[in-house]
């Protein structure tokens, strides 16, 4: 593959020659005008520096700049306090992580290299976001107590710190709160939202965002990140959004690992305002999980005590827990199959507890007698007695089923033949006789079905000699036949 | 400690790591801004896996805000795109939020001649269905059998292990064959986009045309004639490594679209696509459940079921949900709640199904598909043509105003805006000179889409050449998986 991926492009270096910037022309053109209108709260001075210059030089620059920064920032504070501008930051270039097109283009202007790193690094210098503690004192000094919610809001969007402590009243948090919204940009209405649930009770902060549905989603979006679901549940029940709370509590359980425990917090979900549908699924699976710890603990015990035979020939793989229902059905059909109603291992009773429609339980009790050979269960399955006291086999599911499970489970071809048998489409038990090779049914429907031509061609797959090709001869020498 | 967010910085992580006390001991933050990825000449994605989930469950915009970032940039890189067209809600954001930006960026005009004509902005909820059908493409089979990452794709070794003469008993690889997948490579750019059908006789007349020009060897007599041979070897051999490559690829998907329960699954697909018997029980997909196949594949059949009804009779979702809850655990009343929530499993509300009217006006069941040489986009489904792509076709030829009544079935509002550019930048397009529209899927695109749009780019008489770019490179599994709740 490299033949054909081989890169056009070298990885960057420091001594990159700018060629490729220089053919960009256009762009570097667009995008030179447009920062005049980027962050006029930054200096631009030390904006252009950085910009127009080469990566070797800006990153010289930077280095100049880290180390000298204590010394600048004086200068810079005085220079800055005339005209009026807000940030203590200002003096230090422009972080690059911001959301100002200019860092965008930055980044664009070679395609393919990873020259944005180098822009990284001459942009911010080490000292930008050192812990609190090391910030010179003096940075404090020009903080500004005026800016206004637009602004401050702008800041946050370009990724600088901002206290936001100074918006008291609830009218001015709401207006940070609005000016965050119309922004679109959802770091930001996140920000100050953790703010306002930090400062604000939470009556005032449900009430607020009720009516304010944006803020809202994101509120929503953002306690569910961080887990918070004490206060997601407390805001759904204020908003009366019962279905929501009903199922956001309920995925709690997930969280839970221990089964006794799990049991305990489902047992907490019955009764929470669910659709109907839902509310009868939440109480099955709190007695669900009720009867596998009871079930698991049994046969844990039966299994170590050695005397069961079932354990001894076909021990359990895992445990039963937290498993589907049917699962478990075929569980119970599998280890419990001949008990009684009233155990709650037994296969009847889980059938009855849990209203497991006859189709379903057939399929189930099928594979698992299946799997176990336990052929004569299987025909005990479908055999019912009718008034007369006959005999008779029906299958709520379709005979071709039961044949493809028997298949499945490598079932030896009496028992297969007997039951393809007993498909009721004649094509489709053509063919599955053809399938599993039951002869005697390929023969015995092809004369039925009067069809010569597919007898004689069937008459090429048997064993030479063998008593299906003989009773194939009779049948196709027989004169009473009119074939078609 | 320096940290490196990547494609954005992010209030909430940095606030969990100042919970966590850890925010001080990163002296450098920053952010590496990747908004709009190249994937290929024509493609883009901004790779972001949760977006659908945010946009359509949680109403969470903040994707949208990047992705008009992103297209911003591409508009300074590429000029501003006179007519922007979209359909859906969140198109309609992303449009507004580009015009809002571009208004407090004004006074810098952009000098760059535009190389878009159009913008069209789709929500993937317009159209839910084609992502949930199995994609029949080359490519699209590839994503659907084995996934492709990063253009990348993890193959079973057997294949690929190199054969040597006379060798014996050599162990197989045991560790999957990394590929790369791109146009670069001549031969994948030639089949990625066709219906595997059509996949077999391309490489039996690649395989003869390689054979043919090794041979050429004997024919060089001059060293001029063999110094040029010699200069073609490397193009040579790599052509004969991709024909292998691709050979084997085949062989594997092969094996699956040949199989029994493949062509059962397509063919439920495909009855349910042309409005046969959506309102019932499917039996494929019940004994799919009894058979237990994986969730996803069950989800998304019966969610390809809804869709193609207009939602499921209560009757008959109520069915299906039992038995997918009985058979794979009860916690997935959640996932079950998600589906409803963006409308791709849902009780059907006023007892009108409107698909067969979308189908009809659309043209969305062909027939006739030629999957050798195709003439429709339906090709890439062998029948089905997907609706966005459809929808876009439309826009080019003859327009929206055509197909009113359907656009007003589907979900969200259409809309048409125009950025004004300077008088000198105007473009006027010669005769039988194509425009070029940027499309952008906000939600996800399939590799299926893309083949249908790279062959209505490559139409005589099409009119308009694609670019393409969305949120996400997904198909219908990693889709649906991007919805289940997990602990």
């Amino acid at each position: 593959e490299e033949y054909w991926n081989s890169s056009k492009f070298k990885a960057f270096t420091f001594d990159d020659e700018d060629d490729e910037l220089s053919q960009l022309k256009e762009s570097k053109r667009a995008v030179n005008s447009l920062r005049d209108f980027v962050d006029d709260e930054d200096d631009d001075d030390l904006e252009r520096v950085s910009w127009s210059g080469e990566p070797v030089g800006s990153i010289s620059w930077s280095i100049k700049e880290t180390a000298g920064s204590s010394g600048s920032s004086q200068e810079g504070r005085e220079q800055l306090k005339s005209r009026n501008s807000f940030s203590t930051y200002a003096q230090l270039p422009k972080p690059s992580s911001t959301y100002s097109l200019s860092s965008f283009f930055r980044g664009r202007t070679r395609p393919g290299s990873f020259q944005s790193l180098s822009d990284a690094l001459s942009d911010v210098p080490a000292k930008s976001y050192a812990p609190e503690l090391g910030r010179p004192k003096g940075e404090y000094r020009d903080y500004s107590n005026d800016w206004s919610p637009s602004d401050t809001v702008r800041r946050l969007r370009k990724g600088k710190v901002c206290s936001l402590e100074r918006f008291r009243s609830l009218q001015d948090k709401l207006q940070l709160l609005e000016e965050a919204v119309s922004m679109h940009d959802g770091n930001v209405i996140t920000a100050v939202l953790i703010f306002l649930k930090r400062t604000l009770s939470k009556e005032i902060l449900f009430r607020e965002l009720e009516v304010r549905q944006v803020a809202l989603r994101h509120l929503i979006h953002f306690l569910k990140e961080i887990g918070d679901q004490k206060l997601l549940l407390d805001l759904f029940r204020f908003l009366d959004r019962t279905e929501e709370l009903a199922l956001s509590h309920y995925r709690e359980h997930l969280n839970i690992q221990d089964p006794e425990k799990r049991k305990e917090f489902l047992k907490t979900c019955i009764g929470l305002p669910f659709s109907a549908e839902d509310s009868a699924h939440i109480q099955d699976h709190y007695t669900l999980l009720e009867r596998q710890i009871i079930i698991e603990a049994n046969d844990r015990h039966l299994e170590s005590a050695g005397q069961t035979e079932i354990f001894r020939k076909h021990p359990r793989k895992a445990s039963i827990l937290n498993m589907p229902l049917v699962t478990t059905l075929f569980y119970s059909c599998f280890y419990h199959y001949t008990e009684a109603e009233g155990t709650f291992s037994s296969p009847v009773n889980l059938k009855k507890t849990f209203k497991i429609p006859d189709k379903q339980y057939v399929l189930t009790a099928l594979a698992a007698r299946a799997k176990l050979r336990a052929w004569h269960d299987v025909d005990a399955l479908f055999t019912t007695k009718n008034w007369l006291g006959y005999t008779k086999k029906r299958a709520p599911i379709g005979f071709h089923r039961v044949v493809e499970i028997l298949h499945k489970n490598s079932a030896p071809v009496q028992v297969l033949q007997e039951y393809v048998n007993l498909v009721e489409d004649v094509d489709t038990k053509l063919n599955l006789a053809t399938k599993f090779k039951c002869h005697d049914v390929v023969i015995d429907t092809c004369r039925d079905l009067k069809d010569r031509q597919q007898l004689l061609a069937y008459r090429s797959k048997v064993d030479k000699g063998s008593a299906e090709e003989e009773k194939i001869d009779a049948i196709l020498n027989s004169s009473q036949i009119r074939w078609k | 400690f320096h940290i490196l967010f990547v494609p954005r910085r992010s209030l909430l992580c940095e606030q969990r790591l100042k919970d966590l006390g850890v925010l001080g001991s990163f002296i450098h933050r920053d952010e590496y801004s990747l908004d709009l990825i190249p994937f290929d000449g024509d493609l883009l994605s901004m790779e972001s896996e949760g977006a659908f989930k945010e946009c359509y469950l949680e109403s969470d915009q903040t994707s949208l805000y990047h992705a008009a970032k992103g297209l911003m940039t591409m508009q300074a890189l590429y000029g501003t795109i006179p007519q922007i067209f979209g359909k859906g809600e969140c198109a309609r954001q992303v449009a507004n939020m580009m015009i809002r930006m571009k208004r407090e960026f004004t006074g810098s005009q952009n000098s760059i001649f535009p190389v878009f004509d159009n913008l069209l902005l789709l929500d993937r909820n317009v159209d839910l269905l084609t992502p949930l059908a199995t994609q029949l493409t080359y490519e699209g089979l590839i994503d659907e059998i084995y996934g492709i990452q990063n253009s990348y794709v993890k193959l079973p070794p057997e294949k690929f292990a190199p054969k040597k003469q006379g060798d014996g008993g050599k162990e197989l690889p045991t560790e999957a064959k990394k590929l790369q997948l791109n146009s670069a490579e001549e031969l994948y750019a030639e089949i990625r986009d066709k219906n595997f059908n059509a996949v077999g006789s391309v490489l039996s007349k690649k395989a003869k045309v390689i054979s043919a020009a090794f041979e050429e060897r004997h024919n060089a007599k001059t060293v001029g004639e063999i110094k040029q041979f010699v200069s073609q070897l490397p193009h040579m051999q790599a052509a004969r490594g991709s024909l292998a490559n691709h050979t084997s690829i085949a062989e594997l998907i092969k094996d699956v679209t040949t199989s029994e329960d493949f062509f059962d699954k397509l063919t439920a697909e495909q009855e349910f696509m042309s409005g046969v018997d959506t309102d019932k029980v499917n039996s494929y997909i019940e004994d799919c459940i009894a058979q237990k196949h994986p969730l996803i594949k069950v989800l998304r059949l019966v969610c390809l079921q809804s869709v193609c009804n207009s939602g499921l009779k209560q009757k008959v979702l109520d069915y299906y949900k039992r038995e997918i809850l009985q058979t794979y655990g009860y916690e997935h009343i959640l996932t079950l709640y998600n589906l409803e929530k963006v409308g791709l499993l849902k009780p059907q509300t006023g007892g009108r199904n409107n698909y067969p009217t979308i189908r009809k006006t659309l043209r969305l069941w062909m027939d006739d598909v030629n999957e050798q040489n195709p003439t429709d986009i339906s090709y890439v489904y062998s029948g089905y043509a997907p609706l966005s792509v459809r929808l876009a076709q439309l826009l080019s030829r003859p327009g929206w105003r055509s197909i009113e009544e359907v656009l007003r079935i589907l979900p969200g509002p259409h809309f048409e805006e125009r950025q004004p550019l300077p008088t000198g930048l105007q473009k006027k397009r010669q005769p039988g000179e194509n425009r070029v529209t940027l499309i952008f899927f906000l939600g996800g695109v399939t590799f299926a889409e893309i083949a249908a749009l790279r062959f209505l780019s490559q139409l005589e008489d099409g009119g308009t050449e694609y670019v393409i770019a969305t949120t996400k490179l997904m198909n219908g599994a990693s889709w649906i998986e991007s919805l289940m709740e997990k602990p």
